[in-house]
């Protein structure tokens, strides 16, 4: 388990990597935390010609708020998030997620650019930026773009970032005022990443469900965003009748495979029971906040 | 006298534990050593493939890349390595004409750093014709499955059918009879440091050093310098200061002690392999999955008469030595705690396309006490009676140790009613009940599981020749073999502090805290005057062919050895003493440290003694050998080789476990929630409380694996899925449950000290506990466990199944 040879660069700013990265043609990977790079280089399942660490570029590390929505750095770490109390205030719902990012010691070095660039299939970041309707920012030598979840995660472990191309920032939108939310996810461990998990914010007002969010992950490729599930909700609130039904439709709109640790008729009935679940708890959370 | 029992009690501190803790331990991945080089080992992407050819060429050209190892070296320098079964498996250190698992050695690269020699592997060309591939124990025996052993002529590598008593007839006459069919799973125990090796060839006076993480020397010494074709005094095996984890699983290290010997020996330079985490996963050692059929026969009012069994075990491509181990080991103690007389066994141990299989923690003792306890309880849901009741209607009694039982087992002592009562009492077995009843008024999945386990430790290595037909023991000229021994040594320095040196490799048990303990009480001195040497070199040390530390022996047997080498040290010290102050031996009295004349005050200190015999040596009496040391030797006196009724004491001293578990299950996400645990052991005297309490929380995770989380899956075509620690899961910190723990203490006759093995403990029980616990919550839904790991899946599936027949 040791890598394969590779060239290393140290840049100090996003346009010295851009320009590091376009002399590789898309033969380089960036290093964030290296929470799975490196695992993959040690397995020889990646042989890049260069990696480029992005560790010493610190205009990559920051949290803001701004135009509604919660700015981060790609290379801002885990942990930090799990700590600010910008976030804590503006999208609790995110520190919640970050709670079951792996353990301890991997937030401190895990990177929230890193997780939505790696793309796992059942990690929490991903899943979140798709309920949310968040958006990341991709930088090249060319210019700036910003990409959509449902446009950026292509499938296991593949995304919208092109050669040449950089992620330098995970938008999401700040909660909204009378809301509710919850993170529920089964694994087997403490950490592991999901076998499944859901992620739901409702915005409730006047007794009306204003706004419904959920994704599920961990049944594909790529976190999914339920719509039909937050229309059903939109259209019959949030009572117990309505949570039944979004968590049935919610089991009928994912196509999980099977693997080694769970079934995909597992994985479907845990997609309806984890939905009504996580529908439950932001509905009682959102009445409590009203 | 043995002096007043100060030290041996007391729960002392590691004093292993700060030269860890601030990082200062030793392990062999640490060691330096001149001209060193490292290896990278390719290894087989094929479950069964038959190898054409191998081009290293392009490697070798590699600069950095000093030589290659092939097959083609291991079948012209090496021989198979030996094995206890009479099947012509010939298993040598690695492939030479075809390949039998994923992950099996197919060429070694020595090069000047590992990064390069793993480069180098990438340019190896291996051509090989793929074979088809089976992995099922009882599929592996069909007519038509793929043979991997052309010369055996079958994938059985061994197969016993041993009968005590007379079964036949308890079934006929029994009121109840039930069978069932289990499932037990491939896992091992994936120590946190993995294999590592280091070996020199001196070609001047042909010795190979082998510096190897090997808690042995055991029987695999013999067994690998056989196997390089040099006599026993030529092969040097060194373990480092400190080894990070065993449980069994390091057995397995002696194929690549002899494939890195090999590579040593081949390119004249000092090589290094450290394994790896993926090699470790793939290729390293674990117990068998077995297949298993059980019938049993009772009474209705819960008596058991007989039982009947028949299992395959895997040991995967080649049955490795001390395979199979997986079979017999506790033939013993098959019969568990329980008095029934009848038991047929038909024991089938098969070759499949997995990798190797060897001793793991509770070595086949999990597998055995998964299926006696469930049984026990299918029993008592068809009696309609409590499962502790029916436990306590066919327990061994208290005035029957030692119990000898059918298959040979000597139960040295137990109070095993006591035990059992005190986990009852201990978990308010009647309070869960109550419980149990309201939860499942509520529609709650709440279970009570109960498990006991006879627990066996220091194997007597004769255990394994029950493999052969007795017909091939009583043969004339067999020559049988016996016995459980370990050695160790007690000096003196010239100030009066004590040198001890150990006949065993532990891997973080805490022998040096333990034996100073014991050494500290034999002579009345305190612990930290005892400097304790525990890293084997079989060029220096005293051992047997059972030494090492394995099968839980420490305890019993190196503690013994240690007690005696130092009782036979004190006796020659009061003989000096007396010798000086010109008194008979029986007037001085040895304690505090010193020889104390019974009457008149005369004191010669440690201290005293030391200096005279080591700068006076004059001062020695005559017929009184010089020097102040003491070698003991303690062998069991019970350790004989099998009869030829296949009866055997396969272990020396047998502890008991008594274990109490209750379980929430979701009924929505299968999810099992561990609500209570309780294990009362009864591992006669306690040396230190502490230490025991550590392997007995390290030997309920282990378990707790097994039963939940750790499998080593194979697909139908024999690859593995579990190549990492993202698919194979083991327990951690978080999933640990809380432990009540308590002790019976029943001393072993047998020992020295009347302390028995417990490192095993609990990874026997858990998954029967578990698995009986669980089965008891799902009573409601009728689902049955027979097959382990319960992943919440596998459950949900069954659980969904029992609700779709309602």
């Amino acid at each position: 388990m040791k890598p394969p040879p590779f060239e290393y660069h140290d840049p100090k700013t996003v346009d010295e990597t851009l320009a590091i990265l376009g002399r590789y043609g898309g033969e380089a990977r960036l290093l964030a935390g290296g929470q799975s790079l490196m695992a993959l280089l040690n397995f020889r399942l990646a042989s890049p010609a260069a990696l480029v660490d992005l560790n010493p570029v610190p205009e990559l590390s920051y949290i803001r708020e701004e135009g509604g929505q919660l700015r981060f750095g790609a290379m801002t770490r885990q942990r930090q998030i799990e700590f600010s109390p910008l976030v804590a205030s503006r999208l609790p719902l995110m520190i919640e997620a970050t709670r079951m990012v792996g353990h301890l010691p991997t937030r401190t070095r895990g990177t929230i650019g890193g997780s939505i660039a790696h793309a796992d299939p059942a990690a929490e970041y991903p899943a979140l930026v798709t309920a949310l309707d968040g958006e990341m920012v991709l930088r090249s030598a060319s210019g700036t773009r910003v990409v959509k979840p449902a446009d950026f995660f292509k499938g296991f472990f593949t995304t919208a970032i092109a050669p040449g191309e950089m992620l330098v920032e995970v938008r999401i939108p700040v909660t909204p005022a009378h809301s509710g939310w919850a993170f529920e996810e089964f694994s087997r461990r403490h950490g592991d990443f999901a076998i499944v998990e859901i992620v739901t914010m409702l915005t409730v007002d006047n007794g009306r469900c204003t706004r419904a969010r959920v994704a599920a992950s961990g049944v594909g490729g790529a976190p999914v965003r339920l719509r039909p599930v937050e229309e059903i909700l939109e259209r019959d609130g949030v009572g117990e009748r309505a949570i039944g039904e979004a968590s049935a439709r919610a089991a009928e709109l994912v196509d999980p495979t099977s693997d080694l640790h769970a079934s995909a008729d597992y994985r479907r009935h845990l997609t309806r029971v984890l939905t009504r679940r996580a529908l439950t708890r932001a509905a009682l959370q959102v009445r409590g906040n009203n | 006298m043995a002096a007043t029992q100060k030290w041996v009690g007391q729960p002392l501190k590691r004093t292993e534990d700060p030269r860890l803790l601030v990082g200062d331990g030793v392990f062999i991945a640490d060691q330096l050593f001149p001209n060193l080089h490292h290896a990278a080992i390719l290894r087989s992407p094929h479950a069964h493939a038959r190898i054409r050819s191998i081009d290293a060429s392009a490697a070798l050209r590699l600069p950095g890349v000093v030589g290659i190892v092939t097959g083609q070296d291991a079948a012209k320098m090496t021989r198979p390595f030996a094995v206890g079964v009479r099947a012509p498996v010939k298993y040598y250190c690695m492939a030479v004409d075809k390949v039998r698992f994923v992950g099996e050695p197919v060429a070694v690269v020595v090069a000047t750093n590992r990064y390069l020699a793993e480069d180098a592997l990438d340019l190896i060309q291996v051509d090989y014709e793929p074979l088809s591939a089976v992995v099922d124990p009882e599929r592996a025996l069909a007519a038509d499955a793929p043979l991997l052993h052309e010369e055996v002529g079958s994938n059985l590598a061994c197969h016993r059918h041993i009968v005590y008593g007379d079964p036949d007839a308890a079934f006929a006459d029994a009121e109840v009879v039930i069978s069932e069919r289990f499932v037990f799973p491939k896992y091992g125990s994936t120590p946190i440091e993995t294999y590592g090796v280091v070996a020199s060839f001196d070609r001047t006076s042909d010795v190979l050093t082998i510096h190897a993480n090997f808690m042995g020397p055991f029987i695999l010494h013999p067994i690998t310098a056989r196997a390089l074709n040099l006599p026993e005094n030529k092969l040097r095996l060194v373990v480092p200061p400190d080894i990070g984890g065993s449980f069994g699983i390091k057995t397995g290290i002696f194929p690549y002690m002899s494939l890195v010997g090999l590579a040593a020996m081949k390119t004249g330079v000092t090589v290094k392999w450290i394994e790896d985490r993926r090699e470790h996963l793939l290729a390293s050692s674990s117990g068998t999955d077995r297949i298993a059929y059980r019938e049993l026969a009772a009474r209705r009012d819960g008596t058991i008469l007989a039982m009947r069994t028949r299992w395959y075990d895997n040991v995967g491509g080649y049955i490795r030595t001390p395979e199979p181990g997986c079979s017999f080991r506790p033939i013993g103690n098959w019969f568990g705690a329980y008095r029934f007389q009848h038991l047929e066994a038909d024991a089938n141990v098969v070759m499949t396309n997995k990798s190797l299989t060897g001793p793991n923690r509770g070595y086949a003792c999990g597998h055995l006490y998964f299926e006696i306890e469930r049984m026990v309880d299918l029993l008592a849901e068809k009696i309609g009676m409590d499962p502790a009741e029916v436990r306590r209607r066919n327990f061994i009694q208290p005035g029957e140790f030692p119990y000898r039982t059918p298959s040979g087992g000597l139960y040295d002592s137990g109070d095993y009613p006591a035990a059992f009562e005190k986990a009852l009492e201990l978990a308010d077995y009647a309070g869960l009940r109550r419980s149990q009843e309201q939860a499942r008024a509520d529609g709650r999945l709440f279970g009570v599981g109960l498990a006991v386990a006879v627990d066996p430790s220091v194997s007597n290595m004769g255990y394994i020749t029950v493999a052969l037909d007795p017909e091939i023991r009583g043969r004339p000229g067999y020559l049988p073999k016996s016995g459980a021994l370990e050695a160790a040594t007690v000096k003196v320095d010239p100030l009066g502090r004590i040198i001890g040196v150990l006949g065993s490799a532990p891997q973080g048990q805490g022998h040096r805290t333990v034996v100073a303990q014991i050494i500290a009480d034999e002579l009345g001195i305190a612990p930290d005057d005892i400097t304790i040497v525990d890293e084997m070199d079989t060029f220096t040390r005293v051992w047997g062919i059972s030494s090492g530390t394995y099968s839980s022996r420490f305890g019993s047997v190196g503690t013994s050895a240690a007690a005696l080498a130092a009782r036979r040290l004190r006796d020659k010290l009061v003989r000096f003493a007396s010798y000086l102050m010109e008194v008979p031996p029986e007037s001085v009295v040895w304690s505090e440290g010193g020889a104390h004349h019974a009457n008149n005050g005369q004191v010669l200190t440690l201290k005293d003694l030391a200096g005279r015999a080591h700068w006076d040596v004059e001062s020695i009496p005559p017929g009184m050998e010089a020097g102040l040391e003491a070698t003991a030797v303690f062998a069991f006196p019970e350790a004989k080789a099998p009869d030829l009724q296949d009866r055997v004491n396969s272990s020396n001293t047998y502890g008991f476990i008594a274990e109490v578990m209750a379980v929430e299950i979701d009924p929505d996400t299968a999810a099992i929630k561990i609500l209570k645990y309780v294990t009362v052991h009864d591992a006669g005297e306690i040396i230190n409380p502490a230490i025991v309490e550590g392997q007995i929380y390290g030997g309920a995770l282990h378990g707790l694996g097994g039963a939940l989380y750790e499998e080593l899956a194979y697909d139908e075509q024999g690859q593995a899925l579990a190549g990492s620690f993202m698919d194979y899961l083991v327990p951690t910190a978080h999933e640990a449950v809380k432990i009540d723990i308590a002790h019976v203490v029943s001393p072993s006759p047998f020992t020295t000290l009347g302390a028995k093995g417990l490192g095993e403990s609990s990874s026997m029980t858990v998954p029967a506990v578990l698995a009986n616990a669980v089965t008891d919550a799902l009573k409601p839904l009728g689902v049955h466990i027979r097959e382990l790991p319960i992943t919440p899946s596998r459950l949900w599936h069954l659980m969904e199944s029992a609700r779709s027949k309602r």
